[in-house]
This record gives C-alpha cells, structure tokens and sequence, in this order.
C-alpha cells in the first residue's frame, strides 16, 4: 500500500518512507578498540540518531581510528513551507542568451574574473569564462554578448577591482576552488568589503563559484549570487544577462 | 651517481617496450630529435645569465641557513647585500670565497656577521681571483661530499628495509600544520604509501624566499621549510625502521626557490622532488628565462644526489582538454626528458608526468586513457613515469570519483607505470581528509592485486582503437614538436602551446631576479657536479 509524502514532515529515505536512514563516516583521534566503537555509537547518539549502527571500523594509524556508521535520523523539516523561494532558476541556452542580450541590452556586458586570494586552481574560472568552456557549453569568452578578462589565479582582491574598474565592468566572478578553513569565505568577504569601500557595490553584480559556495552562503556574504558544482557557463551567462536587463529596466 | 632510483618499473614496462602500439620508430626518432634541438636552444638563449636564487641555493649547499630578527633567511642577507652592491655578475661564490681567505669564519658564520652589521663582503680586501676559487671549491666540494654521504647511508637504509614493488604510490598531505602531516603521513604509510609529499602552501610559489623554521599554518598545504622537512624525515625514518619498509619523501622544487628547494632537500635526504621544466612558468606565471634557468640548475643538483624527479604534464591536461591536447602533453614529455638530460639527470631519474584526465561521459575513455598510458611508457622506457590521478572532472560525487579511480588505478597496473599518485575520493571538494587518503590506497591495493600481471596477458588489436589513438597523439606530438624546433620554445610559450597558457618572455614573476653574469663570474657547485654545458659557460677552469 503506497503512502503519500507528507511533505510538512519530511526525514531521510533509504526504502521505506520515514525511516531517516543517514550513511555518514568519520575519524576519531582514539586508539582503535572496542572503547572507540562505543564511542562512535555514543557520539551518533548525541548527533541525534537513533538506533546508530558501526557497519565498519578500522585503525588509520596509531591513535586513530576510522567509522562508517548508518543512524536514524529523528528529525523532519517542513518542506511546503520552502516552497516557492525560486532557487529553481530556468537557465536560457546560448542562443537565447544572445537574442535577450541583443534585445535588452545595447552593448556588450563586460566581465572581469579571477581565483582570488592564495587559491591556484583556476579551472572554475576558466571552465566559466574560456572559450572552451564546460561539458561541451562555450564559455563566456565565445559569446558576443560578453566582453570577458580572465585574469587567473591567484589574484589578489585588490587587483580583481582595479582591473574591473579599469574597464567598466558589469560583473565580477569570483572562483574559489580548492580552499581551507574557510579561507573562502574570508577571500569572498573581503571583496565584498572592498567594493563597498569604493562605492562601487551598485554598479556592479557580484558573483561567486566554487565547489563549498552556495547560492545562499553568496547572498549572505553580500553577493548577487553564488553557483556550485555542476554550474555550466550558460546559467551564469543566464543569470548575468537577466540580472542586468532588470538593472537597466529599473534605472531607465 | 649511483641512482638507487626507482628505475625498475613494472614488468610490463620493459616487456611492452617493443611495442603494442605499433609505433612507428621513425616518428618516434623525429620526436625525439626536435625535443633535442629545442633543448639546446633553450640552453643557449639562458647562458651567461644566473638568478638570485641560483646563488641562494650555492649558499645553502655552503651550509648557510637561519634567519635574521626580521625573519629575513640568511641565504637572502648575503645574496642581497652583493646583488645590491652590484657585485652578484662575478657570483655569490665570489664574495663568499674571498671572506673565507680574509678570516677564519663558516660560510655560515659570515652570513651571520654580515646580518649583524660586522661585514661588508664587498669591502673587504681581495684576494687573487685563483686563489678565490680554489678556497670556496674546496669548501664547497667538503659540503657536497658530506650531504653525499647522507645519501650514500641513506640509500644503504633503503636497501636494508626495502620497498615494495612498483608501481610506487604517491600519496600527498596537506594540513597547513606539519605536525598534522606527520599524523597524515603515518596513515599513508600504514595504508601502504610508498612515497609522501606534503603540498605547499598556495602561496609559497611566489615567494622569493624559503620561510624559515616549522610552520603550523598554511593554506591548500604547509610551507616548505627546512625545517618542516626535517620534522617530515624524521617522523618517516622512525616509522620505516619501526615498520621494516622504507618509505620515500617528496617535495616541490617549483615557484622561484625551485633550485634552493633541491639545496635543501638534499640536506634532509629526500628522495624524491616534483621538477618540472615549465609548470612555475605557465602556471604560477613566473617569467620564463627566470624559470628555465632556475630548473636547469634545480635539475642538476636533484641529478647529482640521485633523486628521482617528477615532471608535471598532467597539469595541461587541467586547463585545456584531455584529448585536444594529449599530443601537447607527449611533446611536452620529450622535451622535458630532453631538459633533464642537458641537466645531467639520468633516465631513471626521470618520472614524466602523465595523467587520467578524460572527462567521464566519453565512451570509450578508458581505451584512450589506455593507449596515452601506454604510450608514455613505451616512448620512455627507461624513465619511471609518474602517472596521476582524475581530478578535472570529479564533481563533488565522491562516490563517481571512487569508481573512476578504480579505472585509473587499472590502466596504472596495466601499463607499468613507476609512480602512481593515488586519486582520493573527496578530489575536488577540499584538500582530502585523513581517512579519504586511507580509502584510496585501498582501493590501488585491490585494483593492482587483481589485475597484476594484466599487463603481460593483454595484448592490443592491429588498428584498433587504441593503437590507432596512440599513433595519432605521437603524430601530433611531432608536428608540435617540429613547429616549436622552428620557432623556440618561448615562442611556443608565448602561442599557448602548452595547456592554453600563453606567457611572454619579457614579462611574469620573478624577471628582476636574473642576473647577467660578469666575465669573473664562478659556481663552484655547476663545475663539481660536472654539468659541461654550464661549466663552460660558467668559464670554470
């Protein structure tokens, strides 16, 4: 007998509806013994699973000791009510991004990008802006829409706004790929800070990537936007255009 | 030298080096020969010039180390004050030769009195110039012969303990906190790891300096210290002799200290170094004369201690893709095979890089990742080729990436190769956690345990996919590699050549660090490990 969702009430699903299974794994700075097992299961106790269950444990060296653990997770979230925030953006393919832009916007809309900071991975910024681009999807460099300075990685947020100033930007992205201890949030802050300082928050959109950036981490450090994982460089070309279009209808 | 490398690759290696691929021997040939006419013009455009660090790593093969209260090193105290004094064209060595014959000091001890204010190396009384290079000769052949000791103890350790057989795994740490890495290195080692190498702080590249001392905090890595390399050496000494098996220390010598990374690693008996020829310059933006010049005397002195080195194609294969630009990658491993020998480093010496990089939705990736593989070792046959793991295309699915590893990890048994950086689950997401590294090795010991001795069964069909891959990668790679003879390869550089990266030859990091050497101009440490090309440009009677 098939049960509906209840979608007020909402836990994990392994194969039973409500049955709140979580697969999690994790090391304890402990020696590996039938101490760390109880451990680990009181440990999941506390993080609030019930009936916790080691399926597997091994030494990772002298003094720690490394778990893969199911639990059931006894808590729910009220889906209904997140409904309707619109993170479901509809993305616009190449084509379509080239019409809106011709139709909307009179020039070409400039973008300045980099991998700021002490990150050296610059294959999200160049995966978003080169000619080659992502998943077989062009880059923004391949659009006529889009005027486009990679400027790498590396980059410290100083230089990023200069060069954005220099030339007029409309957008700037920020890459953050492989980073530590969240030095990306402080990277991300920053500039944010800083654009801030030159009073050019307004004329700008701010946007940010990365595989530990999200949507909502962007807009709460001060960004327009924030794109993750599996993000193609057609939904930042959507979300540019679009975002500027609204720009401009709101300032004429 | 006797390279107590890891030459001896896997069966298969040397098995298939008469070919499955069908190779044509007169390409092969033409590759070859272009990659030598690059290589010697390369050597001919960075004669007469050395670079602040060059001189740098002379002083701390002199034994200089330490730092003064601004925690400047003293290896830059003394290679400032002549280079500012206008004296760096006759070379450090110079300087430091003449202080040795007007007093009793170290070269150590000069620095020191140098940092405090007590001398002026460019003011002092000058000896004869014969008289000079004899004194700093001698004290440098002293040095060299002791760190060859070291080696010579650690190689019979080495002997004593025993490795595992290859293909070696290569796994990295990166905590920011040596004394987590050293927590990190023992689970490697305990998972099987045969060689570690703590990443680098992102940012230490760039530095024209070395840091000084431990360091608990770095991003993307820990800095590379002497220091940190001595807590490192240590911690793995113990656990090899705990554990009866040695296992081998690996660093970076790339960014602007690449030479003064070999200096000081051979001090702390690390047996392996990452080497490339052009990485820093493409990747880390630093000026290409500066680069070329700093790897050739970074690759002599990594040759002369018998360190394995390992080169860093697998980086085009990041930035441009990995089937466009595969000819781009063979080229690039001719030409720095060729770049090592002119730095005196021997085939086993030489672990060229290669990686598994095809984005996963290509059918057939495995074949072609196959035949690259397969290609690499059968045009290098002697070197120990390091081989690395996906990384471009893993997307946070660590599962996804788990499963694409076991491939890589397949071909990596398959085709023999000599070193094989692990691939972590977590690729991707942040730098991998302890256990991650653990899950991975796991994963190497079930695939190359099952697959063993695939490498002697599997033969390949007469143009089949894979030969036929195979034949036209090393087609481009000579069309490549005949374009860049003609032009040079700064030109090439400059045309994006590699990896989609263009850099100019009059611009990046680290330009205001070359030198043009004065006709007095004496590296004691080029002459004693015998390099001819630079010896004579050095004009070292």
């Amino acid at each position: 007998m098939r049960r509906d969702v209840d979608l007020t009430a909402v836990g994990p699903y392994a194969d039973h509806l409500s049955d709140g299974l979580v697969q999690m794994s994790f090391t304890l700075p402990v020696p590996h013994s039938l101490a760390a097992r109880k451990a680990a299961l009181e440990l999941a106790g506390k993080m609030g699973f019930s009936e916790p269950e080691v399926v597997h444990y091994e030494e990772l060296t002298e003094g720690y000791t490394y778990f893969v653990m199911y639990g059931r997770c006894t808590q729910s979230v009220d889906f209904e009510a997140l409904q309707g925030e619109g993170f479901d953006i509809e993305y616009m393919s190449e084509d379509e991004i080239e019409r809106f832009a011709a139709e909307h916007l009179s020039r070409k809309v400039v973008v300045v990008g980099a991998s700021t900071g002490s990150d050296t991975h610059s294959v999200g910024i160049d995966a978003m802006l080169n000619l080659k681009g992502y998943h077989g999807h062009h880059g923004l460099e391949g659009y006529h829409a889009f005027e486009t300075h990679n400027l790498g990685s590396q980059v410290p947020n100083s230089v990023l706004l200069a060069k954005a100033i220099e030339v007029g930007a409309d957008a700037i992205l920020v890459s953050q790929t492989v980073t530590q201890q969240n030095l990306h949030v402080h990277n991300l802050t920053e500039l944010v800070e800083m654009v801030e300082a030159e009073g050019r928050r307004g004329d700008m959109i701010l946007a940010c990537g990365g595989p530990r950036v999200s949507n909502e981490l962007a807009k709460e450090l001060g960004y327009d936007a924030g794109f993750s994982k599996g993000t193609e460089p057609h939904h930042l070309a959507t979300f540019i255009v679009r975002e500027l279009a609204a720009r401009v209808a709101s300032t004429t | 030298m006797s390279a107590q490398a890891n030459g001896t690759h896997g069966r298969n290696g040397s098995a298939s080096a008469q070919g499955k691929l069908g190779l044509d021997p007169g390409v092969v040939s033409a590759c070859r020969q272009a990659a030598k006419q690059i290589a010697d013009e390369v050597g001919e455009q960075i004669a007469g010039r050395t670079t602040v660090s060059v001189e740098r790593s002379v002083t701390r093969l002199l034994g200089v180390d330490g730092a003064d209260a601004l925690e400047v090193p003293l290896p830059n105290v003394l290679v400032d004050h002549v280079h500012h004094g206008g004296g760096l064209g006759k070379g450090i060595s110079h300087w430091l030769g003449n202080a040795l014959l007007q007093s009793e000091r170290t070269p150590q001890q000069i620095a020191e009195a140098l940092s405090a204010g007590e001398l002026d190396l460019l003011r002092i009384e000058q000896a004869d110039e014969q008289a000079i290079r004899e004194r700093i000769t001698e004290e440098c052949a002293a040095k060299l012969a002791e760190i060859n000791r070291r080696f010579a103890e650690r190689r019979a350790t080495r002997e004593r303990l025993g490795e595992t057989a290859t293909p070696q795994r290569y796994v990295l740490t990166a905590t920011g906190d040596v004394y987590e890495d050293v927590v990190h290195a023992k689970a490697v080692a305990q998972a099987g790891g045969d060689i570690i190498a703590v990443i680098r702080s992102t940012a230490q590249s760039l530095l024209d300096y070395v840091p000084y001392g431990p360091t608990t905090e770095g991003y993307g890595g820990t800095f590379a210290t002497q220091a940190n390399f001595r807590i490192m050496r240590e911690a793995m000494d113990e656990w090899s002799e705990q554990h009866g098996r040695y296992v081998r220390l690996s660093s970076f010598c790339s960014g602007l200290c690449m030479s003064e990374i070999a200096a000081m690693g051979a001090w702390e008996g690390f047996d392996n170094m990452v080497n490339d020829a052009l990485y820093g310059i493409l990747y880390r933006d630093i000026n290409p004369v500066r680069g070329l010049i700093d790897q050739r005397i970074s690759r002599m002195i990594n040759g002369y201690f018998g360190v394995v080195i390992n080169t860093g194609e697998d980086n085009y294969l990041r930035t441009a893709d990995a089937l466009e630009a595969a000819p781009s990658v063979t080229a690039s491993q001719f030409i720095n095979h060729q770049l090592a020998h002119a730095s005196g480093v021997p085939d086993a010496q030489i672990g060229l890089g290669d990686a598994f990089e095809i984005d996963v939705p290509v059918t057939n990736s495995l074949l072609y990742e196959w035949a690259q593989a397969q290609l690499t070792r059968e045009l290098f046959p002697d070197c120990p080729v390091k081989y690395m793991p996906p990384t471009r295309h893993m997307d946070g699915n660590l599962f996804r990436t788990h499963a694409a590893d076991s491939l890589f990890n397949l071909v990596t048994i398959a085709t023999g190769q000599g070193i094989q950086t692990i691939g972590v689950p977590t690729e991707g997401i942040f730098t991998p956690h302890i256990h991650d590294r653990v899950l991975g090795l796991q994963n190497v010991d079930y695939v190359f345990n099952a697959a063993r001795d695939i490498g002697e069964e599997v033969e390949f069909k007469r143009g089949g996919i894979i030969q036929t891959h195979a034949q036209q990668v090393l087609s481009g790679a000579r069309a490549l590699l005949e374009r860049i003879a003609d032009t040079g390869l700064f030109k090439a550089i400059e045309e994006a050549s590699f990896g989609d990266v263009s850099r100019k030859i009059d611009a990046g990091r680290g330009l205001e660090g070359i030198v043009e050497t004065e006709p007095g101009y004496f590296n004691p440490v080029v002459g004693l490990m015998r390099d001819p090309a630079v010896a004579d440009e050095a004009s070292y009677a």
